[in-house]
C-alpha cells in the first residue's frame, strides 16, 4: 500500500516530514515563545514567619496574582486591601454563562444564551498536570477538577486545501504518518544509509523498534492489514456473532499525507503543557476564582479604577474613582502596594515610579487572541461522530474547534469552543461587531461539522483586545525586551512590586501569575522583617 | 521626512474616488453589490494567517485598527484606553502614525511584520483623511519605508 519509496517526495517534504517526527521543532520554538518548556518552581504552600507588626499592602487587581497576594499576606498578619476595576474578582480567569451579560468596549453588548450548566472560558480553559501552585490552591479551596482532553485520536485534522476539504480523523494521519516514516527509516536502515550513526547491535534493534512504533508487517512495510488498523482504526470495526467480521482500512497515500500539512498538528499534544492528562474545574474556569472571592470578600473593593499611583519614603497612595461613575476621587494608603494591573492598563495610569520602570511598562504589547462559544441543540460530534472532548485542528480562521470535556454521552445540548485564534486571524475578528464573529464561527465550522448548519442556538466571543479591564490577551515579551526590562519590572521600585502573568516565564498560564504573585510576597515580606 | 507637494493632490483623487464609488453604489442593483462584495471577500479577508493583504486603506482599517479604535475612529475608554483617531492632533505629521504602526506603542503591538510599506501608507492616509480627519499631505512606501 505504501508508496513512500516514489520519487515524487520532494527533500524539502521529507525534511519537514523528519522534523516533525523528531519532535517538531518548529512547533516547540513557536511554543516557547510562551516560555515553557520548564517545570513550575512551585514548593509547596508558602511560610512567611514572622510578625510584620501590622505592615499594611494595598493590592492593585482581584485577579490570580492579586488574590494570592492577598490570602497569603493576611495569613502572615499583614493589613490588606485590595482594589477591583470589575463588579467580581477573577480577572482572567474568566467564565460566561447563560444569564452573563458582556459589554466589550465600543459599546457592543452580548447577552450570553446557553442553557444552565453550559459555559464558555474565554481565557484560561486548561490546566497542566505540573501548574503546581494552580493544582495546589485548587486543593486548598476546594475546587474540583475533572479530566480535560488535550488530545483525542478520534477528532479531526482539517485543511482548507487537502483531501478536498474533507477533515480526517487524528488517528488516521497520525498512525498513517507513523507508519510511513518508520517504513522510510528501515529502508535506510537496510540499505546501509545509517552505518556511521548505528552500528551493531542497535540496528537491530532499530529495525525491531520502528516495526513496533510504526505498526509495520514483517517485511518492515506499512500497508492495510488488521494490524494497521489497530492503530488508525478499521474500516468496519470488530463486532459480535454471524455478523462481526472486521474489515480493515486502507492508509492515506503518501503523497496525500504529506501534501496535506495536516501533519503539523500531531505534535502539539506531546508538548509539555499540552500533555495529558490535562484538567479543568467543573463547572467553568471561574471556580478558581469565586473560591479565592470566597475568602476574600471583605478585603476586595469592586468597581474601582485606579486613575494614580504615588509613592513616598513613608508609604503609597492610589488615587480611584467608581468603574461606573467618574466623578468624585478617593485615595487608599499602605505601606507597600503589590500591583497586579495588566501593563497595557498601568502605561496609562499617572505614577511617580523610577524612569526604567516606566520603560518597563511602556515596553509589553499585549497579543490579540478571540474565543468563541456556540450552543448546539444536539451534541452531534458525540452522537455521530464519536468525539468525545479534545480538539480539532483546521487552517480556517476559526483554527481549532473544541469539544466539551465534560457531561460526555449525556445526550442533551452542549457548547463548542467555536474557535481560538491568535495574529491576523484575530485582530480581524475582534474587529468585527460580535454577532458578524460568531455567524463567521457558525459558517467556518460547519465546513468541519455540517450538523452545525442544523443545531446552532446561539454564540458569544470574546476578542481580548476589547476587554475593558485588560486591552488585551496576555504581555508578549520578546527575547530583546525581556532582557532589557524583565528584570527592572519584577524587581521592587520603591514600595511597589508588580505582579501577574506578565512578570513570570510562563506568560498568559495561571501559573505565571501565581508564581509571581509568590515570588513577590516572599521578596516583600523578607523586606519588612529586615526594616 | 518631508511630504512632496504633489501628493495632496493624489489625497484629493483619493476622496473623489468615494465619492464617485458612493454613487455608483446608489444607481446599480444593491443586491447585486452585496454579492460582489460577499465574493469578493474570501480572497482577501482572513487571506493569511501570517499577515493582511487588503491594500486598501479602509479596508487594512476595517480588519485590524477599529477592532481597538472604534469604527468611527473614536476610541474607547474601560479602565485603560484605546485614544481617539478622529480629531487627534497627532496625526498631523504622517510619520507618528505610520512609526507607531510599524512598531507599535506601550500596549499596542507592532503591525510593521504584517503589512508592507504601500499597505502602511494607505492606511496613514486613510485615518488622516478619513474618520473626521482632514490633515495635508500624504505618505508614500517609500517614507514609510524609512520608519522601518
Amino acid at each position: 500500500m505504501s508508496d513512500f519509496s516514489k520519487p515524487s517526495m520532494s527533500r524539502r517534504q521529507l525534511l519537514a516530514m523528519i522534523g516533525t517526527a523528531a519532535g517538531s521543532a518548529a512547533m516547540y520554538q513557536a511554543m516557547t515563545t510562551l516560555g515553557v518548556a520548564q517545570e513550575s518552581p512551585y514548593q509547596g504552600p508558602i511560610n512567611l514567619d514572622g510578625d510584620p507588626n501590622g505592615a499594611s499592602v494595598l493590592i492593585l487587581g482581584a485577579g490570580l496574582a492579586g488574590m494570592v497576594a492577598a490570602l497569603e499576606l493576611r495569613q502572615a498578619g499583614y493589613n490588606v486591601q485590595v482594589l477591583e476595576y470589575r463588579e467580581k474578582a477573577g480577572g482572567r480567569n474568566w467564565t460566561l454563562r447563560g444569564g452573563d451579560t458582556y459589554t466589550e468596549l465600543g459599546g457592543f453588548t452580548q447577552n450570553v444564551e446557553f442553557d444552565e450548566g453550559h459555559y464558555l472560558n474565554p481565557g484560561p480553559w486548561r490546566i497542566p498536570y505540573h501548574h503546581h501552585a494552580v493544582l495546589d490552591y485548587c486543593k486548598r479551596l476546594g475546587v474540583r477538577l475533572e479530566p480535560f482532553v488535550q488530545v483525542n485520536h478520534n477528532a479531526y485534522l482539517h485543511s482548507m486545501d487537502a483531501f478536498g476539504g474533507e477533515p480526517q480523523r487524528f488517528r488516521h494521519i497520525n498512525s498513517d504518518f507513523r507508519g510511513n516514516v518508520a517504513e522510510l527509516l528501515s529502508k535506510a536502515v537496510n540499505q546501509n544509509a545509517l552505518d556511521e550513526d548505528v552500528t551493531g547491535e542497535d540496528r537491530e534493534l532499530l529495525l525491531e523498534s520502528l516495526r513496533e512504533w510504526g505498526a509495520l508487517d514483517s517485511d518492515l512495510r506499512y500497508v492495510e492489514s488488521e494490524h494497521t488498523s489497530e492503530f488508525r482504526g478499521f474500516g468496519r470495526d470488530p463486532g459480535g456473532g454471524l455478523t462481526g467480521v472486521p474489515e480493515p482500512s486502507a492508509p492515506i497515500g503518501t503523497s496525500d499525507l504529506l501534501s496535506s500539512h495536516l501533519w503539523q498538528y500531531l505534535s502539539t499534544g506531546n508538548l509539555y503543557e499540552f500533555q495529558m492528562p490535562m484538567f479543568q474545574p467543573v463547572g467553568g474556569m471561574d471556580m478558581i476564582g469565586q473560591a479565592f472571592q470566597r475568602e476574600l470578600e471583605d478585603l476586595i473593593r469592586f468597581n474601582t479604577k485606579v486613575i494614580e499611583i504615588n509613592q513616598s519614603e513613608d508609604g503609597v497612595t492610589v488615587t480611584y474613582t467608581d468603574s461606573n461613575d467618574e466623578g468624585e476621587t478617593e485615595t487608599a494608603t499602605a505601606d507597600w502596594c503589590i500591583c497586579t494591573i495588566p501593563f497595557s492598563i498601568l502605561s496609562q495610569i499617572e505614577n511617580n515610579f523610577s524612569g526604567p520602570m516606566n520603560n518597563a511598562i511602556a515596553a509589553l504589547p499585549y497579543a490579540a487572541s478571540v474565543k468563541f462559544g456556540l450552543q448546539m441543540r444536539r451534541r452531534f460530534w458525540e452522537e455521530d461522530e464519536a468525539i468525545f472532548g479534545g480538539i480539532s485542528y483546521t487552517n480556517l480562521p476559526i483554527s481549532l474547534i473544541g469539544y466539551p470535556s465534560t457531561d460526555f454521552n449525556s445526550g442533551g445540548k452542549g457548547v463548542l469552543l467555536g474557535g481560538y485564534s491568535w495574529g491576523p486571524y484575530a485582530y480581524e475578528f475582534t474587529s468585527m461587531a460580535p454577532e458578524e464573529r460568531v455567524r463567521l464561527a457558525v459558517e467556518q465550522g460547519a465546513r468541519i461539522h455540517p450538523q452545525y448548519n442544523d443545531e446552532f442556538e446561539n454564540g458569544i466571543a470574546v476578542g481580548w483586545h476589547r476587554v475593558p479591564w485588560t486591552l488585551g490577551c496576555y504581555g508578549v515579551w520578546t527575547e530583546e525586551t525581556r532582557e532589557e526590562h524583565y528584570p527592572t519590572a519584577a524587581d521592587f521600585d520603591g514600595r511597589v512590586l508588580m505582579a501577574g502573568e506578565h512578570i513570570s516565564y510562563i506568560p498568559a498560564w495561571m501559573e505565571g501569575a501565581i508564581l509571581s504573585s509568590l515570588d513577590a510576597i516572599t521578596r516583600l515580606h523578607e523586606r519588612v522583617m529586615n526594616e | 521626512m518631508r511630504y512632496p507637494m504633489q501628493l495632496v493632490s493624489i489625497g484629493a483623487l483619493f476622496a473623489l474616488g468615494t465619492t464617485i464609488g458612493a454613487i455608483a453604489q446608489e444607481d446599480s442593483d444593491p443586491q447585486a453589490q452585496e454579492q460582489a462584495m460577499e465574493e469578493q471577500a474570501p480572497t482577501e479577508s482572513f487571506a493569511d494567517p501570517e499577515r493582511f493583504v487588503y491594500e486598501d486603506g479602509e479596508a487594512l482599517y476595517r480588519s485590524a485598527c477599529q477592532g481597538c479604535h472604534m469604527p468611527e475612529g473614536e476610541g474607547a475608554v474601560g479602565a485603560g484606553e484605546y485614544p481617539a483617531l478622529s480629531g487627534n492632533p497627532m496625526l498631523e505629521d504622517p510619520a507618528y502614525p505610520a512609526y507607531v504602526i510599524i512598531h507599535g506603542q506601550r500596549a499596542m503591538p507592532a503591525f510593521g511584520q504584517y503589512y508592507d510599506d504601500e499597505q502602511v501608507a494607505a492606511l496613514v492616509n486613510f485615518i488622516r483623511s478619513e474618520l473626521g480627519n482632514d490633515f495635508e499631505g500624504d505618505a508614500t512606501a517609500e517614507d514609510v519605508a524609512t520608519y522601518r
